[in-house]
């Protein structure tokens, strides 16, 4: 007869950088079961929004994440904006998609970093985060911060980029790829990591679907859904089509986001050659009076937006459902069956971000 | 491009079957919301082909109690469970209660407790 016993993993691990906590029911080295408890770091920020005017919560919702910040403030804004009836100009729209995707490529970057650390590939590891630095040192020139882009408002964008420094990241945006190539390729056909990887952590379509999951982890199992499809921003305006694998597996969504690094690159691309003249903002008067759920694509899969106004300048709720909170119950799946020596790299493929979960 | 919403008014009795129709249709599960002012506004928000659907129950404070709809989808535990540590609504039958602690909050409830008055 199996062995049963109860392992806690987490909220401390070397494969999490932020805390979140599994009890993992093992039947000798077999898991059957995994019961999750977040709340560690829990901050309230929804409830911040009815303490802050509507317009500084655009800076609190950029603050829910490090990682996918500028979609954050996006997703508020557009949400303020839908409520309000503003019309972004176009300019500005092209801008939120060029910075959104900068800001994929980062968070992919950074994740197939920790992924390769996670496996044992060190030098690998670093190469991505050096490759990283790059897009990161873009983010800083174009929107002033490493972290906090601060470059999104309610009507448009803070900031415009010249087309002179435009054409130049376009030529810089080549040799990065150059450099990503090499990265990629490992990802997708070093044996390794394939041995590891192939087969494990496995997710149907049908599960993926009754489950909830969202972004790389729902497109990894076959399903071609990815909230940039909606057109929001510039996305209608722009050629693209999801990246999709069938496999459901640790090495499928690996591969998803290795390969949406360079859509996001094509897009940066589109966004430069196309982007039109004209100003990034418009003026904001009045107040907002209404509701609004607004879906947009974060590097970790969908993100909702739901805030509901009452014509003063205080919100009576704002609220995010984050990707990483949507991809728990796909999580909890994938772990049932596994070997015990696969939990953390199954987990590190959800691409976790408890702050977000943990708004 | 601004994403039209469609919400659905229902009563709590309806609840599961209409969730229960959704499932059959092949909705996914988006999330639930509960915004809390006079009484409980819940959110039930599904996704089909790139159109959300969203179902809108109204609960009063005094009877704070909804069904679980986690028997139809898993994944609504999170956002019940989310519902329950938050707020203090009451989800019944769900299918992993977590009784409370599924967020460590240093108040009970702090979306629902009125915060201490600063000076």
């Amino acid at each position: 007869m199996a062995n049963r016993m109860i392992v806690p993993f987490g909220p401390q691990h070397p494969v999490l950088p932020e805390p979140i906590h599994l009890d993992l029911v093992l039947e000798d080295d077999k898991v059957v079961d995994a019961i999750p408890s977040l709340g560690f770091v829990h901050r309230g920020l929804e409830k911040l929004g009815e303490k802050k005017d509507f317009f500084e919560m655009t800076y609190v919702a950029e603050r829910i994440c490090g990682i996918c910040s500028f979609i954050h403030g996006l997703g508020y804004c557009q949400a303020i904006e839908a409520v309000m009836n503003i019309e972004v100009p176009a300019r500005a729209r092209y801008l939120r998609t060029f910075w959104s995707e900068l800001s994929r490529v980062h968070s992919h970057l950074l994740w197939l970093g920790l992924m390769a650390d996670a496996a044992g590939f060190e030098s690998l590891f670093m190469h991505s985060w050096r490759v990283r630095e790059k897009i990161v040192n873009l983010i800083d020139e174009t929107a002033g911060g490493r972290v906090i882009f601060g470059s999104c408002k309610i009507g448009g964008t803070r900031r415009d980029i010249e087309p002179e420094t435009l054409k130049r990241i376009a030529r810089d945006l080549d040799e990065i790829e150059t450099s990503i190539r090499e990265i990629t390729a490992i990802f997708e056909d070093d044996y390794s990591l394939k041995h590891r990887l192939e087969g494990v952590g496995v997710v149907s379509k049908e599960d993926a679907h009754k489950l909830g999951a969202v972004g790389p982890v729902l497109r990894a199992s076959g399903i071609s859904q990815d909230t940039r499809s909606l057109g929001y921003a510039a996305y209608g305006e722009l050629e693209w089509e999801p990246v999709v694998e069938t496999a459901g597996d640790c090495q499928a969504r690996s591969v998803v986001r290795a390969r949406e690094i360079y859509q996001s690159l094509n897009l940066m691309r589109q966004c430069i050659q196309k982007m039109p003249d004209g100003p990034v903002d418009v003026k904001v008067t009045g107040l907002p009076n209404g509701e609004y759920f607004s879906r947009l694509e974060q590097p970790r899969g969908e993100v909702v937006y739901y805030v509901k106004a009452n014509g003063s300048k205080f919100l009576d709720r704002f609220r995010v459902r984050t990707p990483t909170f949507a991809n728990i119950a796909p999580l909890l799946h994938m772990l049932k069956g596994c070997e015990f020596a696969d939990v953390a790299l199954i987990v590190l493929t959800i691409d976790p971000c408890i702050s977000c979960a943990e708004r | 491009m601004i994403e039209q919403a469609n919400i659905t008014t229902l009563e709590r009795s309806e609840l599961l079957s209409k969730v229960g129709e959704l499932f059959n249709q092949g909705y996914r599960l988006v999330q639930i919301c509960c915004t809390l002012k006079d009484a409980f506004e819940l959110s039930y928000s599904f996704d089909k082909d790139h159109a959300l659907l969203t179902l809108r129950l109204q609960v009063s404070r005094e009877d704070a109690q909804v069904p679980s709809v986690s028997g139809i989808y898993f994944c609504a535990l999170v956002y019940e469970n989310e519902m329950h540590d938050l707020f203090g609504l009451n989800v019944t039958d769900m299918a992993l209660d977590f009784q409370g602690t599924f967020y460590k909050t240093a108040i009970k409830t702090p979306f629902n407790t009125p915060p201490p008055i600063a000076k």
